[in-house]
């Protein structure tokens, strides 16, 4: 690899200030972004104006600035609902993170609608933040978890769809396997859920950063998404729902900002999204969101898909070609049908150990469960070394990986 | 900065390609215990058999990096045979050497290697060939990885007690 890359930075890689640094001597090569994306210059700029101009409590102060932060706020709320097509910007409630979005869902949907008798469907390839949630709720609630399958191609085995869903009053699907890349036919499987009588939760972690997102098209009552993972700050996600189901709903958590009123007797909720939003929110990190929101409108997020399918196919055909059978990765072999996350594995090499080596020359990956167990069981593999891209790699990353990887075959022999 | 010889050591990698002691044992006489390691997926089941205060057999099974498996195959070469009251000494041994305040980040430890018969202030606990593992302390994400089996060796023996 040559030293003066900087000089090569495509014109996205040099908007992330992270990216220009070195690791041990060499360039960064940042292929985590399934785990967490890097984060634009323009970003952390408007994050930084927010607190040195705007910065106080929303939704309270009289004052000029609190009602500019309150702006800042909302505008962004505006932003993050046009760039998924919701309706309504008061669909769109702000949480920590997808795993929060999903346990508001779990704790105040699933509290008053489920108990015995019901089920929920869910798949194996679901991170732990659709499984656990659910698992919690089943001891209480005393309804059924049942389990659409994975298939050998790294897709969901639906053979079995109909009798799964019989009964059922959810069903929560990943939209993209933060494993296998698979992207899930989520149209398909919400027609056939609401045929049934069973409502729609979608985790679009890793769906909403790479793909044009429209939750109406996709037939979803609910979608959780998370701004670390689309450029923007950690500590901010969003919860999507149908208006006529967040109204119904009973509050999550209690506090300031999500009443209208409270006595000694009891509390009156506010509208929503205000009554999901109790306590002050994370206001600098909204306003991230929303510049997040806005730097990939302005790549288009119709580009940012064709620019991942193509350095995918790219991947793909590379590491293939250098390491033929010795190199596994894992979930749909078409680019098309797939993101651009890459679980590996070579050799007999440790996915622990593997990383190490590619830590050892700057290159970034993940190793582990990838927060998938009953995936990883159903793999028949422990762990996996996970490759992921996103807008600011480019075919000198897949190369730096490519490279390193024959470095760890070499070390462990 | 710590490169990947200060912890691939070539004792190292000989125990994760030829473990010793690799396999189950029956239980009972035996008893197992199970320890995960939550960050990478890594599974170590330890069996033990005891007898008159002795570890008369140690076996161990599971899948793992090469740290997590040479540290289970070091283990139970160090305690098979050993009294328990040694084998909890020297697991106080090995832990303390895996302590980040024990031996300090950045090679501070290395200050404190002198040589395979070092005591480092354990008493007559002698570490021996598990000194390999020291280099791990450079790598904190790694430390949970050598220690997973020591832990479930722990484990096991309370399960001696229960």
């Amino acid at each position: 690899m040559s030293a003066d890359r900087s000089e090569r930075l495509s014109a996205t890689k040099a908007q992330f200030p992270l990216l220009a640094r070195r690791v041990r001597d060499r360039p960064i090569v940042y292929l985590d972004s399934a785990a967490s994306s890097q984060k634009p210059q323009c970003v952390l700029d408007a994050m930084n104006t927010y607190y040195e101009t705007i910065n106080a409590n929303v939704h309270r102060g009289a004052y000029e600035i609190a009602a500019q932060a309150t702006d800042a706020m909302e505008s962004a709320r505006s932003a993050v609902a046009r760039f998924v097509n919701a309706p309504s910007d008061n669909e769109i409630v702000f949480t920590k993170n997808v795993t929060e979005a999903i346990n508001l869902v779990a704790r105040s949907w699933g509290g008053a609608n489920l108990g015995p008798g019901d089920a929920v469907v869910i798949t194996e390839m679901e991170h732990h933040a659709n499984i656990v949630p659910w698992h919690i709720m089943a001891a209480e609630k005393g309804f059924e978890l049942r389990w659409i399958p994975v298939d050998s191609d790294g897709g969901l085995d639906l053979s079995g769809l109909d009798r799964l869903l019989d009964g059922a009053k959810l069903l929560g699907v990943t939209a993209m396997s933060n494993v296998l890349g698979t992207l899930n036919p989520v149209r398909h499987l919400a027609d056939a859920a609401h045929d049934a009588g069973a409502l729609v939760l979608v985790d679009a972690a890793q769906y909403v950063p790479h793909l044009p997102t429209d939750v109406q098209a996709l037939g979803a009552d609910f979608l959780g998404f998370t701004g670390h993972k689309m450029c923007g700050p950690t500590g901010i996600g969003v919860l999507w729902a149908r208006a006529e189901l967040l109204e119904a709903m009973p509050p999550f958590l209690g506090g300031g900002e999500m009443i209208l009123d409270v006595r000694k007797d009891g509390f009156l909720a506010n509208h929503i999204p205000h009554k999901f939003e109790a306590g002050t929110p994370p206001i600098a990190e909204i306003v991230g969101l929303g510049a997040a929101v806005e730097y990939l409108n302005g790549l288009g997020m119709e580009r940012v898909r064709e620019h991942e399918v193509s350095l995918t196919a790219y991947a793909l055909r590379t590491l293939q070609e250098r390491y033929g059978s010795e190199l596994d990765v894992h979930g749909p072999a078409e680019p098309a049908c797939r993101g651009g996350v890459l679980s590996m594995s070579f050799r007999d090499i440790h996915p622990h150990d593997l990383s190490q080596v590619l830590d050892d020359r700057g290159v970034c990956v993940r190793a582990g469960h990838h927060c998938a167990k009953p995936l990883m069981r159903h793999l028949g593999v422990p762990a996996t070394t996970r490759a992921s891209l996103y807008v600011y790699n480019d075919t000198s990353d897949v190369d730096a990986l490519a490279d390193a990887l024959g470095a760890a075959g070499d070390f462990f022999g | 900065m710590a490169g990947l010889e200060d912890l691939y050591r070539e004792i190292i990698l000989d125990h994760y390609r030829n473990p010793r002691n690799r396999g189950e044992l029956e239980v009972p006489p035996a008893v197992q215990a199970v320890g995960f390691n939550p960050l990478c997926g890594d599974e170590v089941v330890v069996y033990i058999e005891v007898s008159d205060g002795v570890i008369t057999d140690v076996s161990t099974g599971g899948q793992g990096c090469s740290i997590s498996q040479s540290s289970a195959s070091m283990m139970s070469t160090a305690v098979k045979g050993r009294k328990v009251s040694e084998a909890r000494r020297l697991v106080q041994a090995f832990k303390q050497m895996m302590s980040i305040h024990g031996t300090g980040i950045g090679g501070r430890g290395d200050d404190l290697d002198d040589g395979p018969d070092s005591t480092n202030g354990h008493g007559d606990v002698k570490l021996g060939d598990l000194e390999a593992l020291r280099g791990v302390v450079k790598f904190p994400v790694r430390i949970k990885c050598a220690t997973l089996s020591w832990n479930t060796l722990v484990e096991a023996l309370e399960e001696t007690l229960a």
